[in-house]
């Protein structure tokens, strides 16, 4: 595969490491009531689609960034990758 | 009847240069050009080989990669390759081939006895047969039946030769060099994309050098010839021979192994025999061509019955003929080529054997329409055949050949390597490629179905034009000449019924796939015991496994399988194929990985001062670091390592520790970072001081321990495991990247940066004050404190007052390129205070004694309570790991606690690994209480000491354990003491 990275351009993905489901961005709330059972969920319960996934790379040959990565898991086509860093801004708000 | 021979005139040989080859310890001779095959059919040869099962005798039936029987091993020693297909082998001056699976010989095999038990080893015979008693199946059975079956075997020496990997890229990549792959390269070439064009062959032009006909007003092989020398002048064209496109992956990107010095008898100095080439494409065309398939009768293997198109390509490309009476049995027009190139190279030709009433006629030979082969003769080689036409009388037919066409299935094989299935297309009764089967790949030619030479150019040059539109360089399919363009004519026909009345019925067997011996009966069997799936039948028979993965065989089974439910074909299913498309050696996937260079090797900054000392050395992950150091006299490693230990723990030694990971962190909310990777609370670690660090993973488990020193207010250095300094950097990247993306701090490894020795031991103070220009004291320089500075003699240094052996110790961390002449200092400057170097094994020792987690505790299962730890794990703060390290199961009261052990009779080894029950208790499972995780001879207490992990053990110390080991066979009884076996107050480190 062949993974387009935003400042890097098109790279090898064996230059990549794998982490899994992008949902890893949202941390729950530990201070939260029932913190035990969200991170469980967290960390335990992920989709399985066939189909598109946003998932989690590290360029650890590389730049160490990490990476999130919109593939379709039935075509290994990729649609999207944004840097982690710039999601999880956007998503918690900052 | 004349046997095989060489034709007098015609072909793409040499006949200048005469070429000497043994097989089988023969001498022969061939030309250049030839194969193996070639040659071995023009000197008469016609068994090459036995087969799979039964070892029955068997000969050449193709011209390509599809053999399944002229299987050799060619040449010797180290570079012996088995399983080699003789059809692609090129002749070399020289080359040594031997026959394979069969005992004396070739021609007299012992174990085609095999043959005549025929009856007791169809499909799936061993589940049934090698049922009782089970403890034979692994120790009699199994190996045994591997002695009687298989193919070559391994020479088992080293491969002296190189092999080597290399990246190209390209906007098209051509795939096969026929009619359709010259014409597509052709368009590209003149319109200027970069194109590489591969092929497996020696020449390029594919079945243009196998058959007669013209393109324009040239022969066709010598258009391709032509062709081929146009796009070489192109300088933006690589042109690759003998170079196999093995595999399709994702976005564009196909392996191809190219075979840079097989055709001769070794690479010469300094070239690879082979290099695996990672091609990324923007576009590539499959030109792959066809596969001619055979129509399956009783006793269709015999040497001498051969594929009708490979009879062509021996004869027009070889020059070679397997007999001077020739015989054809068909269902489709192509087969009568064959007997019409026999007839123009002057060869008898005894019949066409055609299936159809409508069969054409001809002038020149004898055409018998409507009729079936259904038996063969000969002992050793073909004689005759018998053939019937309906229910017809069996009649007799002398030849010394029979070419057989069943027609051609399409080489998807590419298409499939993304789940793609190919779709079956009756009017060519084939399979073709199913549409988009990879992305950005399309096929052209007959891999696409389209069977004649002019529908192949024209299809190749469209596809050419069509990729490059695509990727926005427009241009026009290249003009080219008129060539052959005749129609399909085909009537499916896969399977003759061996007449029921004959006395041979019951025993004749008509072969499907040859290479595995499978033949109509397994596939009649499998389907009377309900293996109806396709994928299911080709497992127990084993259809289309071993070296040719079903070319010859998939499709016909796949045919008489439909025959014999009465479904059609496209109903009975399809079968795909994997990567890759040919064998591949693992030496060429390896590439220059391997011996010496299969990973890196990391040596640390005093490796050659170690060398000096003669340490032994053992690897630490990809790292390489002193064991131990023997001196003169010692005889055994304890001896030396209990003399390392006791001169730490009453003198001074120093330790190299480069390999601990460092990780420098840097920034204004550096301190929050740390809060949130460490377990433990970091907010409050003031300027100057270290901390050990406990790091967990976010499901509460032990990820890693280290230090952090604060070396300034936004400057920390933090220290891991050697194992998990890959680990913990990606995972402080995740936290830092993830999870605290509007944080200011920044990391990066500085694992290479510094190399860094402990110094330990009562004299370790003595010996760095004469280092280090730096007040020392316990007051000015105390346990846990940290500082930049320099060495006497200028130096920049950092030095860490931490200790891992319990004794008064310190880091000393300078610039790695100093680490060898640090070490030197060291050594020069402590003589008169004994300074011993000591190794890793001295270092775990000492650890043990003192009750330090390493390693073998932190085993990924383990949590800091378990490990006596779990008072560090604030619940004042947030950290990674903390929510999910209360988990009921995690802070159980009874569960696993770090204890120590000492033996009960005081002498008995405590081996890692065993396990703890409790006395008069059996050990087994049920009543598993815990096991060792370290073990080590303690030099200081005089007798063996272990660290356990045991079930409510901080409550057990005084009780007496069995320790039960049946892996090492120890079987015995040591005390539950406190992990804490050396100075467990600490008052040695903070002295």
């Amino acid at each position: 595969m062949i993974i387009p990275h935003p400042l890097l351009g098109p790279r090898d993905a064996s230059e990549f490491t794998y982490l899994g489901d992008a949902s890893l961005l949202a941390r729950p709330d530990p201070s939260a009531e029932g913190a035990l059972d969200a991170f469980h969920d967290y960390l335990h319960l992920r989709d399985n689609p066939a189909g598109q996934h946003r998932e989690l790379w590290y360029h650890e040959q590389g730049d160490r960034s990490w990476l999130v990565v919109t593939r379709d898991t039935l075509s290994h086509e990729i649609t999207a990758v944004e840097l982690a860093r710039d999601v999880a801004l956007r998503e918690s708000g900052s | 009847m004349k046997g095989g021979h060489r034709l007098s005139k015609g072909g793409q040989i040499d006949r200048e240069t005469r070429l000497r080859f043994r097989f089988d310890g023969q001498s022969y001779t061939g030309h250049a050009g030839d194969t193996l095959a070639s040659a071995l059919m023009a000197n008469g040869v016609q068994v090459m080989g036995r087969s799979f099962k039964y070892h029955r005798p068997r000969g050449v039936v193709s011209a390509g990669v599809e053999e399944p029987n002229a299987l050799v091993t060619l040449g010797t020693g180290g570079r012996a390759d088995p399983n080699t297909r003789a059809t692609v082998t090129e002749l070399f001056d020289g080359l040594t081939a031997q026959s394979q699976n069969r005992w004396p010989s070739l021609r007299w095999d012992a174990m085609a006895v095999n043959d005549a038990l025929a009856p007791f080893l169809t499909a799936g015979f061993y589940y049934k047969t090698f049922m009782w008693p089970a403890a034979f199946w692994e120790k009699l059975y199994e190996p045994a039946i591997r002695r009687a079956a298989g193919l070559g075997a391994l020479s088992g020496q080293d491969d002296p030769d190189a092999y080597d990997r290399g990246f190209l890229h390209c906007d098209l990549l051509v795939i096969g060099a026929g009619p359709a792959g010259l014409a597509a390269a052709l368009t590209a070439g003149r319109a200027g994309a970069r194109v590489i064009l591969a092929d497996e062959d020696s020449r390029a032009g594919g079945r243009l050098n196998a058959e007669q006909e013209a393109i324009g007003q040239d022969s066709a092989a010598d258009w391709a010839a032509e062709a081929w020398a146009e796009l070489d002048s192109l300088p933006n064209v690589r042109l690759m021979r003998r170079s196999t496109v093995i595999g399709a992956w994702d976005h564009g990107i196909y392996g191809v192994l190219e075979r840079v010095a097989e055709h001769a008898t070794g690479p010469s100095a300094g070239t690879p025999r082979q290099i695996l080439w990672r091609v990324y494409s923007q576009r590539a065309i499959l030109c792959s061509g066809a596969t001619e398939r055979s129509i399956a009768f009783a006793d269709n293997d015999r040497p001498g019955i051969l594929q009708a198109g490979a009879l062509r390509a021996y004869m027009n490309r070889w020059a070679a003929a397997p007999s001077d009476t020739i015989a054809v049995f068909t269902n489709n027009d192509d087969g009568h080529r064959t007997a019409r190139d026999a007839l123009a190279h002057g060869l008898n030709v005894a019949a066409v054997i055609d299936t159809r009433a409508e069969a054409p006629e001809s002038a020149d030979f004898r055409v018998i329409a409507g009729s079936e082969v259904c038996g063969s003769w000969g002992r050793r080689g073909l004689k005759g055949i018998t053939y019937r036409k309906g229910r017809g009388t069996a009649l007799r037919l002398e030849c010394g050949a029979l070419g057989v066409s069943g027609g051609w299935n399409p080489n998807v094989h590419l298409t499939c390597h993304h789940r793609g299935r190919p779709v079956w297309q009756e009017d060519i009764a084939a399979f073709v490629p199913a549409e988009r089967g990879v992305p950005g790949l399309s096929v052209a030619g007959a891999a696409a179905g389209l069977f004649s030479t002019q529908a192949a150019l024209s299809s190749g040059a469209r596809a050419a034009a069509e990729a490059l539109n695509d990727i926005g360089r427009p241009c026009q399919p290249a003009a080219l000449p008129e060539a052959e363009d005749a129609p399909v004519n085909i009537t499916p026909f896969w399977l003759v019924e061996t007449p029921k009345t004959t006395w041979a019925s019951a025993r004749s067997r008509a072969w499907i796939d040859p290479q595995n011996d499978v033949t109509h009966k397994d596939i009649k069997q499998a389907l009377q015991e309900n293996f109806r799936s396709v994928e299911h039948l080709k497992r127990y028979t084993t259809l289309g496994m071993a070296t040719d993965q079903g070319k010859i065989g998939n499709v016909l089974g796949l045919g008489v399988m439909a025959e014999v439910t009465g479904a059609p074909v496209p109903q009975t299913g399809t079968t795909i194929y994997r990567p890759p498309y040919t064998p591949v050696p693992i030496a060429a996937f390896a590439g220059r990985s391997a011996r010496g260079d299969f990973r890196p090797t990391r040596r640390t900054p005093s490796h050659a001062w170690a060398e000096e000392q003669g340490a032994v050395f053992t690897e630490a992950g990809l790292w390489l670091r002193a064991q131990y150091f023997p001196q003169a006299g010692e005889t055994t490693w304890r001896e030396t390592v209990d003399r390392e230990v006791l001169a730490v723990r009453a003198g001074v030694g120093i330790c190299d520790v480069t390999t601990l990971g460092k990780i420098d962190v840097q920034g204004a909310d550096a301190a929050e970072y740390l809060n949130q990777i460490y377990a433990n609370g970091f907010a409050k670690l003031p300027v100057g001081k270290c901390r050990y660090g406990l790091m967990l993973r976010e499901d509460g488990l032990m990820m890693d321990d280290g230090t952090a020193a604060r070396l300034a207010e936004q400057h920390y250095v933090v220290t891991t495991t050697t194992a998990n300094a890959g680990p913990v950097l990606r995972h402080m990247d995740f936290v830092r990247q993830c999870l605290m993306p509007s944080a200011d701090v920044q990391i990066v490894s500085t694992t290479e940066v510094w190399a860094q020795v402990s110094i330990a031991g009562p004299n370790a103070r003595a010996l760095l004050s004469r280092i280090v220009d730096l007040d020392l004291s316990a007051q000015a320089f105390p346990f846990m404190a940290c500082t930049e500075t320099r060495l006497k003699n200028g130096v920049k240094a950092r030095l860490f007052r931490i200790s891992f052996s319990g004794e008064l110790a310190f880091e000393l961390a300078v610039p790695t390129r100093y680490g060898d002449a640090l070490m030197r200092a060291l050594m020069a400057e402590g003589a008169d205070l004994g300074v011993t170097p000591y190794g890793t094994e001295a270092l775990g020792v000492m650890r043990i004694e003192k009750g330090h987690v390493a390693g073998n505790e932190l085993n990924g299962t383990t949590t800091a309570l378990e490990l006596g730890l779990g008072g560090m794990v604030s619940s004042k703060k947030d950290a990674i790991g903390r929510v999910l390290s209360q988990r009921e199961g995690l802070v159980a009261e009874d569960g696993l606690r770090l204890v120590g052990l000492k033996p009960a009779d005081g002498k008995d080894a405590l081996p890692a690994g065993a396990h703890l029950f409790t006395r008069g208790t059996p050990a087994d499972a049920e009543h598993d209480q815990g096991y060792i995780t370290s073990a080590c001879f303690s030099p200081v207490l005089g007798h063996p000491i272990a660290l356990a992990l045991l079930r409510n053990g901080r409550a057990r110390h005084g009780e007496v354990i069995r320790v039960s080991s049946p892996l090492t066979g120890v079987e015995s009884e040591a005390d539950v003491v406190s992990p804490h076996f050396v100075d467990p107050e600490g008052g040695r480190q903070r002295g």
